[in-house]
This record gives structure tokens, C-alpha cells and sequence, in this order.
């Protein structure tokens, strides 16, 4: 029964690491790059929510709707004045970028909203379903957020292959300069994907914040990170990918902590990175291309 | 013209200092500004009280306080310390907060200015230094003491510790804990570890303290992680005794955090506003009065220090006539054999190395307050 729990543990766990994940893997899937800034914008996410639902009490839902919005155009304003001049640099300057944004968010959320941690409100409250007359209990926040995941997998997944604009993010994913001669819009396909990986950091800031209710400028930073590693555990880019690497690096987490020992889980997690690295060089899901030459 | 008349202002002040100049000059670093503002403004106001009480006593020795600003940064307080030598400092309240007073700690070492921090808790302050002492507890006793403290009143005898891992304040209470409970009967059931970037989920730890049986859990650390514990807990519905220590303060003042989820909780602090005896009433009182509000464990140090120099220098009969280096070698003596009772404890006794040992006062949070438990 405890090895069960534990692995309810790490399935809430993994999940918020999922719901992070698939901003990174979407992002870097079609424009081809790290967005290092996506976990904060997942904290500015959070404190949009947090000042709604704590200050101005407004219901979750809209306030989780409003912190879409302000993120989406955040990320918008990211993209506009960080990236886009930087199209044709090499990637290397691009990700330096995406760090410098990082960190021009983590101190400007500082500035606005101090160091001094916050509580934030759960947008569904701290209830559980429990099983087994009590003995395992699953947290109303983890199943929310598996669902979420599996609904943003599933629109996503519709989205990029049924849609036009999603067959232009695509056409830009696989050649950049093929899809223009197309007359595909290239700039603003990638504007698109940064304004929808934004919103997603918006849902993933309310969720996660909900299961881990303390909030500060950094909050972000170090879950972006984990998630950021779930990512290439599934395959960096591939959708499904994220959702799986995403769990499986919460429950390794977990029973990391709970059978080896809780001082060396971290080092267990990137250990496991590794042997995965070493046997399918993509991540779990990834697709491995082929340069032809 | 107006120069001379300067002069001459300058000259008589000088001369009626001179005259009823029996005051000793102490003088103190602290960030009065900037982020860490509350400590070093908390440190000054308490000995500002403290002073302006024991100068209206007329009891025969008056005392001249100058705080400078460091703004909680070594090379700034450096400056500020050399500022107050040359403005004839002849006791020193070091710096308010660690890492500045390691660095003035090692001025008044080499300048032979004895030093009195309130509240700069790194075992760094006084190690090798014969002239620093501390008004605090240092880190590592925390650990101790909160051992002691379960032992003697009984909370507990099966103890889980749970530590921050890449911190040097929660691993040093945690060390001196761990090797002290054994010998006081205590058990130390489930000891486990979290650290930066694994900080959200706390599961394993508390289910681990859970089924070993645990009846207490030790929190050295922050409160900030403290209350993602206190909350996952809850939801797990497991409800020991918790015991945090000085950086538990800060919990209740959380914005948004659910005050039902710290009841009960139980910390070590070596003062609490809310004592009933007559010198934290009055002190408290009095700071009230003056800033409107409740004096925090800096200001409590910071009050005490300056009654602790008058109880030393009254005691070795020194003058403010004497120069800092005569005033030093009395002080190293009187410090290293006194007893002070003080708001931050009674029987407050120092070990030549500097370090104090007080008897620490536990507080319990009941209705959403701080509550004294003895």
C-alpha cells in the first residue's frame, strides 16, 4: 500500500512536470528552440492568478482565464522584442537570450512583488478522492491535472495536424526556408506557437501553484528546469513524449527518495537521464531525423 | 566670519561634551536600508531604548549610541565600522546581521574594540576572535537546544528530522541535533533530506516519518518550505507535534497562508513578546509606544546588548575616559564571567570562545499566534 501511495506521489508530481513540459516540447518542436523563459512565465502566470483570486477575489476560473491572457501577450512581447530579431542568429545567441529573459522576469517579479513567499489559493480546493477506505488518496489538484494534460495533448495534437495553421507549424518545423517560398508566414507562424506555449504556462502556473501552494519569483525556475529535463526524457519536440517523460521523472523521483535515499534523488533522476540518453539518443519518443546531405 | 563662529560652536560643544562628557560611545553597523532593513532598524530601536532607559536612570554611567548603515554588506560595513572609530567608538555592537559582522568582527580584532553583536549568528563572528561575543544563539546551538528543550518537557521520545540538505543553517542545527538526542533518551527515527529543485514535494519524507512512528518532527529550516510541509501533512492526515526554530518566525505573517494549518506548531526563539514578566512587558510596551509595533528577537538582542555592557562596565568600573583598548581587556573579563538576565533569557553566560548559552523560550502558535509555553 506504500509502495502505492508513493506512486500516487509520483504520479502528482510527474504531472505538474508534464503540464510544464508541453510548453517546452511544443515550443522548441516548431520554432527549434529552448525557451529557457518558460518557467517564469509560468510564475508571472501564477501571480496573475494569485492577485485575482486572493485580492480581487474573483472566481479561479476567470482568474486562471486572465492569467492566459496576460501571458499569452507576455509571451508575444517576448517573442517580438528577444527572439525575433535574432531569427537569423545562430541558436547559440537565441538560448543565451531566452536566459537573459529569464532573468529579466525572475528580478522585474522582485521588484514588483518582493522575495516574500506567498500562499496560493487552490483554483479546486485541497480535497481527495480517497480509495480504499482511505488508505491511498489521489488529490482532486492531480486529477485535474491529468486531465488538463491529456485535453492540452489532445487539442494540441488535433490542432497542429488538422488545422491549417497547424500544418504551417509544420511546414516551418521541418524547413524554415522551404515553407516561405511556400508563402507560409514564418515570423508569425512562430509568434503563434510562442503566444500558445505562453497561454499553456499560464495553466501550468495555476496548477502547479495549486499542488505547491507557495509562490515567489523563483518559483518557477527550478520546476522549469525538471520539466525542461522531462521534455528530453521523452523526446524533446514530441507531445506524447512530454506527458510520459514528464510522469516518469516524478515517480522515479519519488521512489528515488523513498528506497534509495532522499539525499541522492536528484543524482538517481539524471543518472536515469543518462542511460536513457545513451540508449535512444532522441528521448523516449523523440523521432530520430536523418541529415540527408 | 561664519566659518570662525563654526570654529567656536564646534569648540564649546566639544568643551560641554568634555565637561559632562561621561558617556561611553557605543557604536553599531546594520542595514538600515535595503532588503534586510527590518533587522538592522529592529537592532538599532531596541538599543536606543535601552539606552535612553539607562541614561534616565542616573545610575552613574551614560551611554552615546551612533548606528552607520551597511546595508547587509561586508565592504559598506567595514566603512561604517571605521566611521564610528574615528567618531571615538569604545564599545562595539559589531554588525546586525552575519556576513558583515564576520568582516568587522575581524576589525575589532585587529583594533582591539571589544564587540558585542546582537544578532550576527555564524559560529564565523567569533571564532578566533578573544574580543567578540554574541548576544544570539549561534546556529549550531539552536540544534542542541531544541533537543534539550524535547527532552525536558517531555513532547516526545520517536523524533523525524527533516533538513534542507544544501543549506549550512538547517545542516548545522540538524548535526548538533542528531549527535545530541541520543543521549537525552530521544530517538531519532526517520531523518530525510530536500534541497533546492526538489523542495515542492514532501510525500516521501512525511510518509517515511509516519510509518516509523514518529511522535515529533524536527524542522530546522525556513518557514517557506515549512508551510508546504504543514500543508501536505494535513492532507495526508497526519498530525504530529512539528518543532521549528528561529526561522519558523515569519510563518504567520505569510500572505494567504491558512493560519489552522501552523497550530499547535511549537518553536524555539530566545525571546517572545508576548512574556508575562516585567521587563519584556515594559520593553515591549515601550517599543510599541515608539514604533507601533511589536518588537521582533533583533530588537530583543539589540536592548539587551547595551544592558549587558552597562552591567559590564559597572561592574569592572570603567570611565568613559579610558580608551577602547583598556575598556576591551575589562570587558574580555567581566563577559567571560558574568550572568546577565536579560529579555532574551535569564542566566545568560558566555564561553571564552564568545558563544553565549541562555536558557531559550518556547513559544507555541495557538489561534494563529505566538503563544509562550512556559
Amino acid at each position: 500500500m506504500i509502495f502505492l501511495n508513493y506512486f500516487i506521489s509520483g504520479i502528482s508530481l510527474g504531472s505538474i512536470y508534464a503540464i510544464i513540459a508541453l510548453g517546452y516540447t511544443m515550443v522548441y518542436g516548431i520554432a527549434k528552440m529552448l525557451n529557457f523563459a518558460h518557467g517564469d512565465v509560468i510564475m508571472v502566470g501564477a501571480y496573475v492568478c494569485f492577485y485575482a483570486v486572493a485580492r480581487y477575489e474573483l472566481n479561479p476560473f476567470i482568474g486562471l482565464v486572465l492569467a492566459m491572457i496576460v501571458c499569452t501577450f507576455l509571451g508575444i512581447i517576448i517573442e517580438r522584442f528577444a527572439y525575433k530579431p535574432l531569427r537569423q542568429a545562430p541558436s547559440l545567441a537565441v538560448l543565451i537570450t531566452a536566459i537573459g529573459v529569464s532573468y529579466l522576469l525572475q528580478n522585474t517579479a522582485l521588484l514588483l512583488w518582493s522575495s516574500n513567499p506567498k500562499v496560493f489559493p487552490s483554483i479546486i480546493g485541497r480535497g481527495a478522492f480517497k480509495l480504499f477506505d482511505g488508505e491511498l488518496s489521489i488529490s482532486h489538484i492531480t486529477a485535474l491535472t491529468i486531465i488538463a494534460c491529456l485535453v492540452i495533448m489532445a487539442v494540441l495534437t488535433l490542432f497542429i495536424n488538422k488545422t491549417r495553421l497547424g500544418k504551417a507549424m509544420r511546414a516551418c518545423s521541418e524547413d524554415k526556408g522551404a515553407a516561405q517560398l511556400m508563402g507560409i508566414n514564418v515570423n508569425a507562424t512562430i509568434s503563434l506557437t510562442f503566444a500558445i506555449g505562453s497561454g499553456l504556462a499560464a495553466i501550468a502556473g495555476a496548477l502547479l501553484c495549486s499542488a505547491y501552494p507557495t509562490l515567489m519569483p523563483t518559483t518557477g525556475a527550478l520546476p522549469g528546469i525538471k520539466a525542461f529535463t522531462a521534455a528530453v526524457f521523452g523526446g524533446i519536440g514530441s507531445i506524447p513524449g512530454a506527458f510520459l517523460g514528464g510522469l516518469m521523472l516524478g515517480v522515479i523521483e519519488i521512489f528515488a527518495k523513498a528506497y534509495i535515499s532522499s539525499q541522492l534523488s536528484d543524482a538517481v533522476v539524471f543518472a536515469m537521464l543518462i542511460v536513457v540518453l545513451l540508449v535512444k539518443p532522441a528521448g523516449l519518443l523523440g523521432r530520430q531525423t536523418q541529415e540527408k546531405v | 566670519m561664519t566659518k570662525r563662529i563654526i570654529t567656536c560652536t564646534l569648540l564649546v560643544l566639544a568643551m560641554a561634551s568634555c565637561a559632562f562628557g561621561a558617556a561611553f560611545k557605543i557604536g553599531g553597523t546594520g542595514p538600515l536600508t535595503g532588503g534586510a532593513a527590518i533587522y538592522g532598524m529592529a537592532a538599532m530601536r531596541g538599543a536606543q531604548i535601552a539606552v535612553d532607559e539607562i541614561n534616565a536612570m542616573n545610575a552613574g554611567i551614560t551611554f552615546e549610541l551612533r548606528y552607520e548603515d551597511d546595508t547587509h554588506d561586508a565592504e559598506k560595513a567595514v566603512n561604517a565600522y571605521n566611521a564610528l572609530k574615528d567618531w571615538g567608538m569604545q564599545v562595539s555592537l559589531g554588525s546586525v546581521t552575519s556576513k558583515p559582522c564576520e568582516a568587522t568582527a575581524a576589525e575589532n580584532f585587529a583594533d582591539r574594540i571589544f564587540a558585542l553583536t546582537p544578532s550576527a549568528s555564524s559560529a564565523a563572528v567569533t571564532e578566533g576572535k578573544d574580543n567578540v561575543f554574541q548576544m544570539c544563539f549561534v546556529d549550531p546551538n539552536q540544534g542542541s537546544a531544541s533537543a534539550q528543550y524535547i527532552a525536558d518537557k517531555k513532547l516526545a521520545k520517536k523524533v523525524a528530522v527533516i533538513w534542507k540538505n544544501d543549506d549550512v543553517y538547517s545542516k548545522g542545527i540538524r548535526d548538533t541535533f542528531v549527535e545530541k538526542a541520543p543521549g537525552l533518551g530521544l530517538e531519532v527515527v526517520s531523518e530525510t533530506t530536500f534541497a533546492d529543485g526538489n523542495d515542492n514535494d514532501f510525500s516521501v519524507q512525511l510518509t517515511d516519518a509516519k510509518e516509523k512512528g514518529a511522535e515529533l518532527v524536527f524542522l530546522p529550516m525556513y518557514y517557506q518550505p515549512a508551510s508546504l510541509i504543514l500543508a501536505q501533512a494535513q492532507q495526508m492526515g497526519y498530525a504530529p507535534k512539528w518543532f521549528g526554530v528561529d526561522g519558523m518566525d515569519g510563518i504567520l505573517t505569510m500572505e494567504g497562508f491558512d493560519k489552522s494549518l501552523a497550530e499547535g506548531v511549537i518553536l524555539l526563539t530566545p525571546f517572545n513578546a508576548d512574556a508575562k514578566d516585567e521587563k519584556t512587558v515594559k520593553f515591549v510596551a515601550e517599543y510599541q509606544k515608539r514604533f507601533n509595533e511589536i518588537p521582533n528577537q533583533f530588537a530583543a538582542d539589540g536592548y539587551d546588548c547595551v544592558y549587558a555592557y552597562c552591567q559590564a562596565l559597572t561592574q569592572a568600573k570603567a570611565t568613559p575616559d579610558m580608551d577602547a583598548e583598556a575598556i576591551c581587556a575589562k570587558m574580555i573579563e567581566q563577559f567571560t564571567t558574568m550572568t546577565l538576565n536579560g529579555v532574551t533569557g535569564e542566566n545568560v553566560k558566555w564561553a571564552k570562545n564568545g558563544e553565549v548559552t541562555k536558557d531559550p523560550k518556547g513559544m507555541v502558535i495557538k489561534n494563529g499566534a505566538y503563544v509562550g509555553l512556559d
